[in-house]
């Protein structure tokens, strides 16, 4: 028997194994890409004082330090069930199946659509594809593409194939349908682009932190934004501008956009095609949550954390016996939240399987205060409204245990 | 070779050498490099179409590249709905092209 598997090895995964080894546990990590390091792989941007976050740096880092721990990294393998038995849980996977005294989901995130005309045409990805295939595997997607979906995550990324050589021509608004919803909306675009103050010295973002302040100005903004998009690192971003359609016969071969007015209807007589052989729909991101579904596992609702989420509360416990979540499955954020939140669950685990060392408590309350910390620092924020998201399902937490009893 | 690969780079550096891999997507014979996806080395060599939908045999190419979707399944050796994205490739591989099914049963259509 196994006393740790983690599913996932991303900086909530790989954070976890590493405080789990080290206090003695035997651990084995398990993820369906074959390099560990989730997310953090491709990411790479910026910081404000000017120093870059390298995520395949950081990756190595955690992966180094697991080696050294001896923890069981296996990359290549998927998950498809687990179950929960009286002393233990059963994890199956593609490469066997598993007894393990503790489970911790640390599965990430995966990115919602945005369903356009045209979206299943080969050379239509999603922003996260470009972002691997651009950093980790280090191939063309293109050589010059369009966005649609603006974005915290579309910005950050558009930058990275800049970085990259891959000419991205500009970004749009999706167009407006059932599903686009707000991302479709000038207005609620602006506004959440204006809580990213921090990501990067722009004009846009500069402009975004004054009108933040008002809100009549803002929809002002959006009536008088110009025509010809704001440049940010020298690509226009058009928040009055959509995507109608994306065009090709065997695959992509341009985009056809519209102007759209301040609601995001579009106005048909400005339609115009764009060439471009590659297209990435940004939609955003959301927790990844199936494992935790089918372990039986409350959920909650939270819009603040991204979507649903298994229920859990500040150590990163569930109300359900042996099963612990962290990183991007308890809601968005980024990379280093997630760490500190692996830490967390590390010595949460650690403290419930080795009931009789006291002082792992002070550890557990101390990698809590980090989490807080780092989220408090963060240069990337996903939700403005962060902080009520994590009281609310922490809150559900309690109410569930309450209910039980 | 290097056409479709990003070998300079300001802040990652310079890709390293690593081994090519031969092998074939529907029998045209490819080059890729040791530990990158089938995905990663078909896009490198120009091919963005890995397989048909089933029904209606409209092209499909990758589309999330993280295992999420399932869009990028095709055939490697006797193996079938692989996920391109999540595959190693290895040397020799026979990489296939999903195909459209025939659909016998639906209103219309004979065969």
């Amino acid at each position: 028997m196994i006393d740790v598997i983690i599913v996932g090895a991303g900086p909530a995964g790989l954070s976890a194994a590493n405080v789990c080894a080290k206090n003695g546990l035997k651990v084995k990590v398990v993820d369906e890409f074959m390099k560990a390091g989730g997310r953090l792989l491709g990411q790479l941007h910026e910081e404000p004082d000017g120093t870059w976050w390298n995520g395949i740096e950081e990756a190595k880092k955690l992966s180094e330090d697991a080696q050294e721990l001896n923890v069981a990294v296996e990359c290549g393998v998927s998950v498809h069930n687990i179950k929960q038995e009286k002393s233990y849980w059963k994890v199956y996977t593609t490469k066997g199946d598993f007894k393990t005294r503790a489970l911790l989901l640390a599965t990430g995130a995966a990115e919602t659509s945005l369903p356009i005309p045209g979206w299943t045409l080969p050379g239509v990805m999603s922003i996260g594809a470009a972002q691997v295939m651009t950093n980790v595997h280090r191939v063309r997607v293109g050589e010059r593409g369009v966005v649609i979906g603006i974005n915290i995550l579309s910005a950050a990324i558009t930058r990275e194939l800049q970085l990259a050589g891959i000419e991205v021509s500009s970004m749009y608004l999706p167009g407006k349908n059932i599903v686009t919803e707000d991302a479709a909306k000038p207005l609620s675009t602006m506004k959440s682009m204006l809580k990213v103050a921090s990501l990067a010295p722009s004009k846009l973002i500069r402009l975004g932190s004054y009108f933040m302040k008002y809100e009549s100005l803002q929809s002002l903004a959006v009536r008088f934004y110009p025509k010809n998009g704001m440049k940010v690192w020298g690509m226009p971003v058009h928040l009055r501008k959509a995507v109608l359609e994306i065009v090709g016969d065997k695959k992509v071969e341009g985009v056809k956009v519209a102007q759209v007015d301040v609601n995001g209807e579009p106005i048909l007589s400005t339609e115009k095609f764009v060439p471009a052989d590659f297209v990435c729909i940004a939609g955003g991101l959301y927790p990844l949550v199936e494992l935790a579904a089918i372990s039986g596992c409350p959920f909650q609702y939270i819009a603040e954390l991204g979507g649903h989420v298994p229920v859990h509360n500040e150590n990163m416990k569930t109300p359900i016996d042996g099963l612990y979540v962290a990183g991007n499955i308890t809601g968005i954020e980024s990379a280093k939240v997630a760490m500190k939140q692996g830490a967390v669950a590390g010595y949460s685990i650690s403290m419930d399987l080795l009931k009789t060392d006291v002082n792992i408590e002070d550890q557990l309350q101390q990698a809590i205060n980090h989490v807080k910390q780092t989220r408090n620092q963060a240069t990337i924020q996903f939700h403005p409204d962060i902080h009520s998201g994590r009281e609310k399902i922490h809150a559900s937490f309690k109410n569930t245990l309450r209910t039980d009893i | 070779m290097s056409k479709g690969r990003i070998i300079d780079h300001p802040i990652l550096g310079r890709l390293d050498e690593r081994e090519e891999v031969h092998f074939t997507f529907d029998e045209n014979k490819l080059i890729g490099y040791e530990g990158e996806t089938i995905a990663a080395a078909l896009l490198a060599n120009g091919e963005r179409v890995l397989r048909c939908h089933e029904e209606t045999g409209k092209l499909r190419g990758i589309y999330c590249n993280i295992g999420h979707c399932m869009e990028c399944r095709v055939n490697v050796g006797n193996q079938k709905s692989v996920r391109a994205c999540l595959t190693v490739i290895q040397e020799g591989m026979e990489v296939k092209s999903g195909r459209k099914l025939p659909t016998p049963f639906k209103k219309g259509e004979t065969q």
